[in-house]
């Protein structure tokens, strides 16, 4: 195994590329900013096209056009830049286009926008959060198979922790399975034939080949998502079998809550940890049972508590679940504040051991 | 200049006076009011594709206006997107498949209004591909309301004692605009009122088109499109009501042609 040092970006940037991206546009906007720059570098070099968009809004309608023609495409920003993008999102996935879009997120205030959108209609977005940058690589590898296997725009929720930190990684290209044809591609091969395509939100379809039609196809749609709902959740757990306090957490973050987890179990406390993998389908059935006889739920998030919605719908007594994250932002606005450290975790989490002890 | 009564139906029914549909419809049937202009600027597209043998490989991106139900019938490959997103979207459908014709159908509404931004980056890029304009200075679809393109005076549902720059501001040239671009290689401004213009239009459409072949540059074709419902005129006085506002406002003349 050869490692080579790069920084987060510069390895999801491969990975996408080893996945067959071959189109990526963007605007910049850190965290998200030196992601565009390696895919402005390698595409060219990868036989792909990178676009240095004028506006978010026209990357991700660049990026829906490349991908209707059956290219393996991406996009991505972060917050502000993310939020321009819900129309498009939810077009993407009410038409049925597989795209990939990379957050790279300053801090974990997106999770509502990411889980819940900002777009029309009755639709959902897969989302990864991975917990570092080896993880990252193979969510990135992953991602790119399941906007195909669904047809549906999926996203990755990485952040500044991800994007800037330099490891050794292999990047090595990953089997997922077989994937349907793309005979919905438009190429223009049918074109006067007869049997043309069409690529619409409302399904119309052609009048030589109707489609189903808005209601049906929004029905159909929401019944794939329901289907995904149950199939794709993916989740991380420890000590859950015997723990009395179990903590919740996602992304970098949940890795800095781990090794917290990790200590307060050498101390000789029964507590555990879980993971969401998947931020939508988030865990649900499997946070439940993790959390059945336990006395308390924590949740430690990085904002004025997202998550903890999605936890409280989980487990089925709510009464136990308690948030001890908090917004905490660096003042400039573009990372994480000084809560994201382990010292902060830990005292966070002991004063509840203590309290309950009283 | 007379109003039509928008509460009811017309007094006299429209009648067939020629057939002329496209080959490349896959059928006569359509949604489009009688009088209205876009069809004929469908057809001309279409039949100058055919003439042009750039049937094949053909991918369309169209817009949101009166325009959009022809996607059904228009047989080509058609991404159907957002509004005002066409330029955006042929963009990235255009850079995987070069060798394809790409072209937009758009509205005043569509490019003018919302995708303004769109439109100008797509052209200052020098993006190969052909947009095509239906400027009839309304919002048709919604039902008659004022964009970016109605003219001074112009009566519409929401500027309704007739545009007025201190309330509405002026409107905007968009073929001018596109033509001071580096970017682009070809624009156009035809109609679709009268027999000759609409034959100057189709060579248009020919040029640009074959242009796009020569990966020229952003090439585009404006045509101005009778919209008698949305304008409240009876269908009879489309053609002269557009050449009396529109026309003047916005001349019929190639505005750019690289050599
Ligand atoms: C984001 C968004 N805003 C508004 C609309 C509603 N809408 C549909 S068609 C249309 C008018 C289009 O006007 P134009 O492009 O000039 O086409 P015309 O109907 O005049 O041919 C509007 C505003 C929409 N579909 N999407
Ligand atoms: S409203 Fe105007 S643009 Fe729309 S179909 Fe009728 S005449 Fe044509
Ligand atoms: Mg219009």
């Amino acid at each position: 195994m050869t490692l080579r040092l790069m920084e987060g970006t510069e390895a999801i940037a491969e990975a996408a590329i080893l996945s067959g991206c071959r189109f990526f546009t963007g605007y910049p906007m850190s965290s998200f900013t030196k992601l565009l720059e390696h895919f402005a570098q390698k595409l060219p070099e990868n036989n792909g096209v990178c676009i240095n968009a004028e506006s978010e809004i026209e990357g991700i309608n660049m990026t829906i056009g490349a991908a209707s023609t059956g290219a393996r495409a991406a996009t991505g920003s972060c917050g502000q830049g993310l939020a321009l993008m819900q129309e498009a999102i939810a077009e993407a996935a009410l038409n049925e286009t597989p795209l990939v879009i990379f957050n790279m997120a300053r801090n974990q205030q997106d999770y509502f926008q990411a889980t819940r959108g900002g777009g029309w209609g009755d639709y959902r977005t897969i989302t990864l959060a991975p917990k570092d940058v080896w993880e990252a690589v193979e969510h990135t590898q992953l991602l790119f198979h399941l906007a195909d296997l669904y047809r549906a725009p999926v996203l990755l929720y990485g952040d500044d922790l991800i994007a800037k930190t330099q490891v050794g990684v292999e990047i090595e290209a990953r089997e997922f399975g077989t994937l349907p044809d793309k005979n919905w591609a438009l190429d223009g091969k049918l074109s006067g034939t007869g049997k043309s395509r069409v690529t619409w939100t409302f399904a119309w379809g052609k009048h030589n080949t109707p489609g189903l039609r808005a209601d049906k196809h929004w029905r159909n749609i929401a019944a794939k998502f329901d289907a995904i709902n149950n199939i794709e959740a993916r989740w991380e757990q420890q000590y859950t079998d015997d723990a009395e306090i179990v903590v919740v957490a996602f992304g970098t973050v949940a890795k800095f809550v781990e090794s917290v987890v990790e200590e307060l179990r050498t101390k000789g406390h029964a507590i555990g940890f879980f993971r969401p993998i998947t931020l939508w389908p988030f865990p649900n059935d499997a946070l439940e049972q993790a959390t059945n006889s336990v006395r308390r739920v924590l949740v430690f998030e990085l904002n004025a508590g997202q998550m903890i919605d999605d936890v409280k719908l989980s487990v089925a007594d709510k009464t136990k679940v308690q948030g001890i994250g908090g917004v905490s932002v660096h003042d400039s606005g573009l990372s994480y504040g000084d809560l994201l450290s382990a010292q902060s975790i830990l005292t966070r989490i002991e004063e509840i051991i203590t309290g309950d002890k009283k | 200049m007379n109003y039509i009564a928008t509460n009811a139906p017309p007094a006299e029914k429209s009648k067939l006076v020629a057939n002329s549909h496209s080959p490349l419809l896959q059928t006569t049937e359509h949604h489009f009011c009688a009088g209205c202009g876009e069809p004929v600027g469908i057809r001309i597209l279409l039949e100058a594709l055919s003439e042009l043998s750039l049937v094949d490989g053909s991918i369309g991106v169209v817009g949101h206006g009166c325009y959009g139900g022809a996607v059904t019938t228009i047989d080509v490959d058609i991404l159907q997107c957002l509004h005002g997103r066409a330029p955006s979207c042929a963009t990235g459908i255009k850079r995987m498949r070069p060798e394809s014709t790409v072209f937009t159908i758009q509205g005043d509404g569509d490019m003018v209004n919302e995708g303004l931004q769109e439109v100008l980056h797509t052209a200052a890029r020098g993006e190969n591909i052909t947009c095509v304009l239906f400027n009839n200075g309304v919002f048709g679809d919604t039902g008659g309301q004022m964009t970016t393109t109605s003219v001074i005076g112009q009566r519409t549902k929401n500027s309704i004692n007739g545009r007025d720059p201190a309330a509405h501001g002026f409107p905007i040239h968009i073929s001018n605009l596109i033509a001071s671009l580096e970017g682009s290689a070809y624009v156009a401004r035809g109609a679709v009122h009268k027999a000759g213009a609409i034959a100057k239009t189709k060579r248009m459409l020919k040029r640009a088109l074959s242009l796009q072949q020569q990966g020229a540059g952003f090439t585009m074709v404006e045509i101005l499109t009778m919209c008698p419902t949305g304008w409240f005129v009876p269908v009879s006085e489309g053609g002269d009501y557009m050449a009396d506002s529109m026309e003047k406002i916005y001349p019929v003349t190639v505005l750019k042609n690289i050599a």
